[in-house]
């Protein structure tokens, strides 16, 4: 242990804080039966909060399964469609490879509400609008090209000289791709799949846009409540829509080895 | 045992670049050890890629045991080809990973496990066979993908650089196993490589190639004793070049009248011998010159012999002291001087 990791260890704690301190009041209130202004911390405790997220009618228990589901496909999807688009951008040379990368982060680029706009119209015209299905279908737009773009990295990493190797040892195209590609790029497939469900999960405009109030999700649930003044209620579902990503985001890097999470981070030791 | 390995007129060429390799012809006996020489960038390793199937040649053709690979994919070659990095498959243990090759041909698990047992106890590696690749030294890495390609008796065994990213020490070792591997097997096999030592260490011939071209393909000792070109010669670490012009059978240079061994081509002609031919002490072809720099080099001292024209390159044992400054008198034995082409 030198001066160095000491150092980086105190630079882990103020970070570790920076991100945790806002968490601390969402907390509070969330449990706070009584907080009134002068006093430091809630003067009466309850689980008001608590037991509204779980209510039967309250259609919190209703938002959170729409959004699992809505982001679970969007994760799915997200990466069925970037895993080979970032295989050809990451893997291989082509021509025209700038154009078609430009083409896959033109939705990143272009503001969402001017892409939405075009899409509300189209989705009314399929019956698409108001509906879980394009909820999902219009959540693809922000997340295809962010799984793409990550899937390039990991397979710019994988592809090439791997499997080169495994093709003099007797493997054909298909066999390498299968038992030394694929297996290879899996952590990074899970994270960009994770990554797409995060994004799905924290969309807002997308979701009122096209599900025009039907389709409610978390994040619906949340902007109406902190436009009323009910903070408890408020912390109560921003907790609940905050948990899930931490969890996830806390399991995958448990599931990662360190010897696979270096690959997505850089080149391993040669 | 290996089979034979011929390539006749193979070029290649990415994109509307030069051409990376041009017109190379080039013939391994079977069981044949033979190094790719040339500085990085001259076309080795894309010759070897043609070898291997993961390129193909814009013309020439590729025959293995006689018949014509051109149209084969790689995985049906049977020439399986050590990379630069060791590439072991990261998520597989260190005897799937030799076992990669069986499986792909279908090979029975009873025959596998014993085929890769005897593969990592040949690179002796047998006590790793649990581990994952990454826990492995980069030395141990490359072993266990010697291993790799040796356990499926290819017809061709390709290297490329496979000991390059290793240190010195590990480097000697590696090239033992290699020749030891190559002695046991019997394996046809192609070494590309930059070192000219390692070269002569390993290969039976070498091929030396300048920018995607043929220089010569010969035994080791040749590239001293008889170099084809000036370049050649050069990357052998040949410094001495002496000019001069053919006159009544011996050559006229500036140090003099030279005989050599055998009759001077006529006309301009330029000569070269090795540094550790050179002999002090009077007689034929000797001239007269001063010491102009001397550096110690443990087994021999590198001297500089200057005359009013020329310098010249004399390697001694340690045990003639010469001091810088000093009249000597230097020889050239005619049967040391090699007459270059133009």
């Amino acid at each position: 242990m030198g001066k160095g990791a000491r150092r980086s260890d105190a630079v882990l704690v103020v970070v570790a804080a920076l991100v945790a301190l806002p968490f601390v009041p969402l907390v509070l209130w969330a449990f706070a039966g009584e907080w009134r202004f002068p006093d430091l911390l809630p003067t009466a405790w309850s689980l008001r909060g608590m037991s509204h997220l779980f209510e039967p009618g309250g259609g919190v228990l209703g938002a959170a399964f729409n959004s699992l589901v809505i982001g679970a496909a969007t994760a799915a999807a997200s990466v069925a469609v970037g895993l080979p688009a970032g295989m050809a951008i990451g893997g291989y040379e082509w021509r025209f490879k700038g154009v078609v990368v430009f083409f896959i982060l033109l939705p990143i680029l272009v503001p969402p509400l001017a892409s939405t706009m075009g899409v509300h119209v189209t989705f009314i015209r399929l019956g698409l609008a108001d509906t879980l299905p394009g909820v999902f279908l219009v959540h693809l737009v922000p997340t295809v090209p962010y799984t793409a773009l990550i899937l390039a990295g990991v397979f710019a990493e994988r592809t090439g000289e791997l499997e080169e190797a495994a093709r003099t040892l007797g493997a054909s195209p298909w066999q390498a791709f299968m038992r030394v590609t694929l297996p290879g790029v899996l952590p990074g497939v899970a994270v960009a799949g994770l990554f797409a469900f995060l994004i799905s999960w924290g969309q807002y405009v997308l979701t009122l846009l096209i599900g025009g109030g039907n389709v409610v999700t978390l994040p619906m649930l949340l902007f109406s409540a902190a436009s009323g003044n009910d903070p408890v209620i408020t912390s109560a579902l921003a907790l609940a829509f905050a948990l899930p990503a931490i969890l996830t985001l806390v399991l995958a890097l448990r599931v990662l080895k360190p010897g696979q999470r270096t690959n997505l981070i850089g080149p391993g030791k040669v | 045992m290996g089979a034979r390995l011929e390539m006749e007129n193979v070029s290649h060429r990415y994109g509307g670049d030069a051409p990376a390799l041009e017109d190379l012809s080039l013939d391994v006996e079977p069981g044949e050890l033979v190094a790719l020489l040339g500085p990085s960038g001259c076309g080795k390793t894309t010759a070897l890629k043609v070898v291997a199937g993961l390129l193909r040649p814009t013309c020439g053709d590729v025959r293995v045991g006689g018949r014509s690979v051109v149209g084969t994919p790689p995985e049906r070659r049977e020439a399986a080809m050590v990379f630069q990095k060791p590439l072991l498959f990261p998520h597989m243990s260190v005897a799937r990973n030799v076992g990669f090759g069986l499986k792909m041909r279908g090979t029975p698990r009873e025959e596998t496990g014993s085929k890769v047992h005897e593969a990592l106890r040949r690179v002796r590696m047998e006590g790793f066979a649990g581990r994952p690749p990454e826990e492995l030294s980069g030395g141990q890495q490359q072993r266990v993908a010697l291993a790799r390609a040796l356990v499926t008796e290819p017809r061709l065994l390709l290297l490329d650089e496979p000991f390059s990213a290793l240190d010195a020490n590990l480097r000697e070792e590696m090239r033992e196993l290699v020749l030891r591997l190559q002695r046991e097997g019997g394996h046809t096999t192609v070494f590309v490589t930059h070192d000219q030592e390692e070269a002569v260490v390993l290969a039976d011939r070498i091929a030396l190639v300048f920018d995607g071209k043929l220089q010569m393909y010969d035994e080791p000792q040749a590239f001293y004793d008889r170099p084809a070109t000036r370049e050649v010669a050069r990357f052998f670490g040949a410094t001495n070049f002496i000019e001069g012009r053919t006159k009544n059978g011996s050559v006229r240079t500036p140090l003099g009248d030279l005989r050599l061994e055998g009759p001077a081509p006529p006309g301009a002609v330029t000569l070269t011998i090795r540094p550790e031919a050179v002999r002090l002490e009077a007689g034929e072809n000797s001239f007269r010159a001063r010491v102009s720099s001397a550096s110690y080099l443990g087994t021999q001292v590198h001297y500089e012999l200057r005359t009013a024209q020329t310098t010249l390159r004399a390697a001694l044992p340690p045990h003639v002291r010469l001091a810088v400054g000093d009249e000597v008198t230097a020889r050239l034995p005619a049967g040391s001087l090699w007459t270059l082409k133009a």
